[in-house]
């Protein structure tokens, strides 16, 4: 199975080094086939992780049960992405469409990447060092469109995140300065080694080491305060970008936390680690409710929702008990495809309509009669509601909290959440369900079915952008209700295992 | 591994790194954008600098490589792209700093005497690692935060973030010294990469505001 990792490090970085040399008509190709391949290679991996705990090769990378899940969300969200792109840019036919093209699946794939990397990785350096090529990588997508506000997103970006980024260095030197005095001055930043001697590190320097690893990472995570960035890279950045950054980078980041967490708690006991989560969480959790709840921009709205569930993550760490984690890797697998499908949902609306204003987006399910409706589901899965992951795992995280048993921060999140579910839910569908002012007849009967709305003054046909759009969208519908139905028996198995790795007090 | 480093080498490596955080603050009230980039280069030779004198009061041979690596990205390369920039888009005072140079000089202070105390009250003796030039190393990440922020002009941010990293490049040369040349030279590169994408994304500001101050980047909000 070692081959397997090596191909999944290696294969994503040949595609997009290819992607730069080959017409662009063969990248759309190239790189749903890569992103299905890094899929199933992931899959793949699932049975021998559940069975032999951990799977290497040689010494520098290494999985166990938590990185494939991480791998999972990924490889999966790598290969509806591609799939949507292929649908999404009308590239012309000039030179400009070209050079375009060739960035755009150069930088997709080099950004899955590297994405792919950070939970293959054993060495804690070399995981900050993946974390970082994430971020330049992806900054570069964020200005590719060029226009003035894409610029001022990929800045605000590029360098907030990199001074985060900084700060984990820091977190990354004091761990290795925390492990000299049971290694000496020479060894390799490896968690499992660093697990193994960790109940002997100066628990000082590694309360500092947490806090600064949380800090740091958490700015790529997008936890509150350091979340500046994300809103406007989110929205501003082509749909496929934003899809990726939402449902996989925040959820690497969040992967890297994961690591310092078991490493701290084993050399502190978890109770420090799970309050500085909790004090992010609950801030991440109530302050994107509120930016919910008066969001008028689609794909900032989404971003908001984002970091409503990094914040939820956080609070599920925070709990501390078996039952929560197994929720919080639930959550972020079906996290990866409720964003991912909603982000393809808004580029497909932006493309039909050409505005994010939501006010504008009257009748997006007349127009558009299947990624329309598929966005409304991907919003209603985000708001947790049955029968689509999302539900399960909020439901998993708030029972953890209830037999922690830490009452008050379980009504909060759930008070919170429900807030989040209002402004997502009423904010969409007001719009999306809705018929256009223009069209006084659809508007009595309500959006009936066939009927096309116009937005605003903007006459749109009826119909979709494009089949792969659907196909796409179709995908994350399916691994939602997959995992809110029936999670698959492996799948189960591997939850259970990860969330054992992650630690319990009981 | 040689044990026990005598007091006199961590002498020299405190002066060193104290050598870096003058720069800092050196940059920080640097009205030229040019004046800020050669005080990089010059804070960067320091840094190259702290490199050999660990690598040969320690014996480790691995880190003269860092050294000359370190020397030729940060010394040479990082400021020629940046003069190259600032050549082309012949700007050369900085934005207006949001806070006087006195003020700002005596916030740079407040956090770096604040950074200096909270390393040192870890209270962690290893006979192995000097704790001073860690709180130093720490003093300058903070000096360098100071200095992003109160900077409006993309070149100066910039140049924050890249000595923030050579902050960071302090701590671990006195502290992870020992982590492997692969790793420490995956650092660097990946530092040439940043540099590479805050260049493109410096020039297409500049191409689309004709101005490299910030103040045009408020736009997005809510």
């Amino acid at each position: 199975m070692g081959a397997v990792l090596v191909v999944l490090v290696v294969l994503p970085f040949l595609v997009g080094a290819l992607s730069y040399a080959v017409p662009v008509a063969a990248s759309k190709v190239l790189a749903p086939v890569s992103g299905a391949a890094a899929f199933a290679l992931s899959i793949a991996l699932v049975p021998s992780v559940v069975s032999r705990g951990h799977v290497t090769a040689g010494s520098e990378l290494r999985v166990d049960a938590l990185s494939v899940v991480f791998l999972l969300a990924t490889s999966f969200l790598y290969f509806a992405t591609a799939v949507f792109s292929a649908g999404y840019l009308h590239l012309g036919r000039d030179a400009a469409g070209t050079r375009y093209g060739r960035r755009f699946y150069a930088g997709l794939n080099v950004f899955c990447w590297a994405m792919l990397a950070a939970p293959l990785v054993s060495d804690l350096a070399l995981l900050w060092v993946a974390i970082e090529v994430t971020t330049v990588v992806s900054a570069l997508l964020v200005a590719i469109d060029g226009t003035q506000s894409a610029t001022e997103a990929a800045w605000k970006y590029i360098l907030i995140a990199s001074m985060g980024l900084g700060i984990a260095l820091l977190a990354t030197i004091l761990l290795y300065y925390a492990g000299t005095s049971v290694f000496g001055a020479g060894y390799e930043l490896s968690y499992v080694k660093m697990l193994a001697g960790a109940h002997r590190f100066p628990a000082p320097v590694m309360r500092l080491t947490f806090v600064l690893a949380v800090l740091g990472y958490g700015t790529k995570m997008g936890l509150v305060p350091v979340h500046t960035w994300l809103p406007d890279a989110h929205s501003e950045a082509p749909s496929p970008i934003s899809a990726l950054l939402s449902g996989a980078l925040l959820a690497t980041s969040f992967y890297a936390i994961l690591r310092y967490f078991q490493v701290t708690a084993a050399a502190t006991g978890s109770t420090f680690p799970r309050n500085v989560l909790l004090v992010f969480g609950l801030a991440s959790l109530a302050l994107a409710a509120l930016y919910l709840l008066r969001q008028r921009d689609m794909k900032r709205m989404l971003a908001y929702s984002s970091v409503e569930h990094m914040g939820i993550l956080a609070i599920g760490m925070s709990f501390g008990v078996t039952l929560a984690f197994v929720g919080v890797l639930l959550h972020v697998l079906a996290h990866a495809a409720a964003k991912g499908t909603a982000f393809f949902g808004a580029g497909s609306v932006v493309a039909k309509f050409g505005t994010k204003d939501m006010a504008a987006l009257r009748g997006g399910v007349g127009a558009l009669p299947w990624s329309g409706s598929m966005l409304v589901a991907a919003v209603l899965a985000l708001s947790a509601l049955p029968p689509f992951g999302l539900f399960r795992s909020e439901f998993l995280i708030v029972s953890g909290g209830l037999s922690d048993p830490r009452y008050g921060v379980a009504a909060v999140l759930v008070g919170l959440a429900m807030v989040s579910f209002l402004g997502l839910s009423w904010s969409t569908t007001q719009t999306m369900l809705t018929a256009g002012p223009a069209d006084p007849e659809a508007a009595a009967v309500g959006v009936a079915a066939g009927r096309v709305a116009t937005g605003g003054s903007r006459a749109v046909t009826k119909g979709e952008v494009s089949p792969w759009i659907v196909v796409a969208m179709a995908l994350g519908i399916a691994a939602l209700l997959l995992l809110g139905v029936h999670v698959p028996a492996d799948l189960s198995r591997l939850l259970d295992h990860a969330a054992h790795e992650l630690g319990s007090r009981r | 591994m040689t044990g026990h480093v005598p007091s006199a080498t961590a002498g020299t490596e405190d002066v060193v790194a104290v050598v870096v955080l003058l720069t800092e603050f050196a940059m920080l009230r640097a009205p030229l954008l040019r004046s800020q980039v050669r005080l990089y280069a010059l804070q960067s030779l320091a840094v190259s600098v702290l490199a050999v004198v660990v690598a040969a009061t320690r014996h480790e041979a691995d880190v003269y490589a860092l050294a000359g690596l370190s020397f030729a990205l940060k010394v040479v390369i990082v400021p020629s792209v940046m003069t190259r920039l600032l050549r082309d888009v012949e700007v050369d005072l900085a934005g207006s700093a949001k806070l006087g140079v006195a003020s700002s000089t005596l916030v740079a202070l407040g956090v770096s005497v604040f950074g200096f105390f909270a390393i040192g009250s870890l209270h962690v003796h290893s006979s192995l690692l000097p704790s001073t030039t860690l709180a130093v190393a720490s003093a300058v990440v903070l000096v360098a935060f100071v200095l992003i922020v109160l900077r409006s002009d993309v070149v100066s941010q910039a140049m924050g973030f890249f000595s923030l990293e050579n902050g960071v490049s302090i701590a671990s040369l006195v502290v992870a010294a020992g982590l492997p040349l692969v790793v420490e030279t995956t650092f660097l590169f990946d530092l040439l990469v940043a540099v590479v994408a805050f260049g493109i994304i410096m020039r297409v500001h500049h191409g689309r505001s004709k101005t490299l101050s910030t103040d045009e980047l408020d736009r997005l909000r809510g």
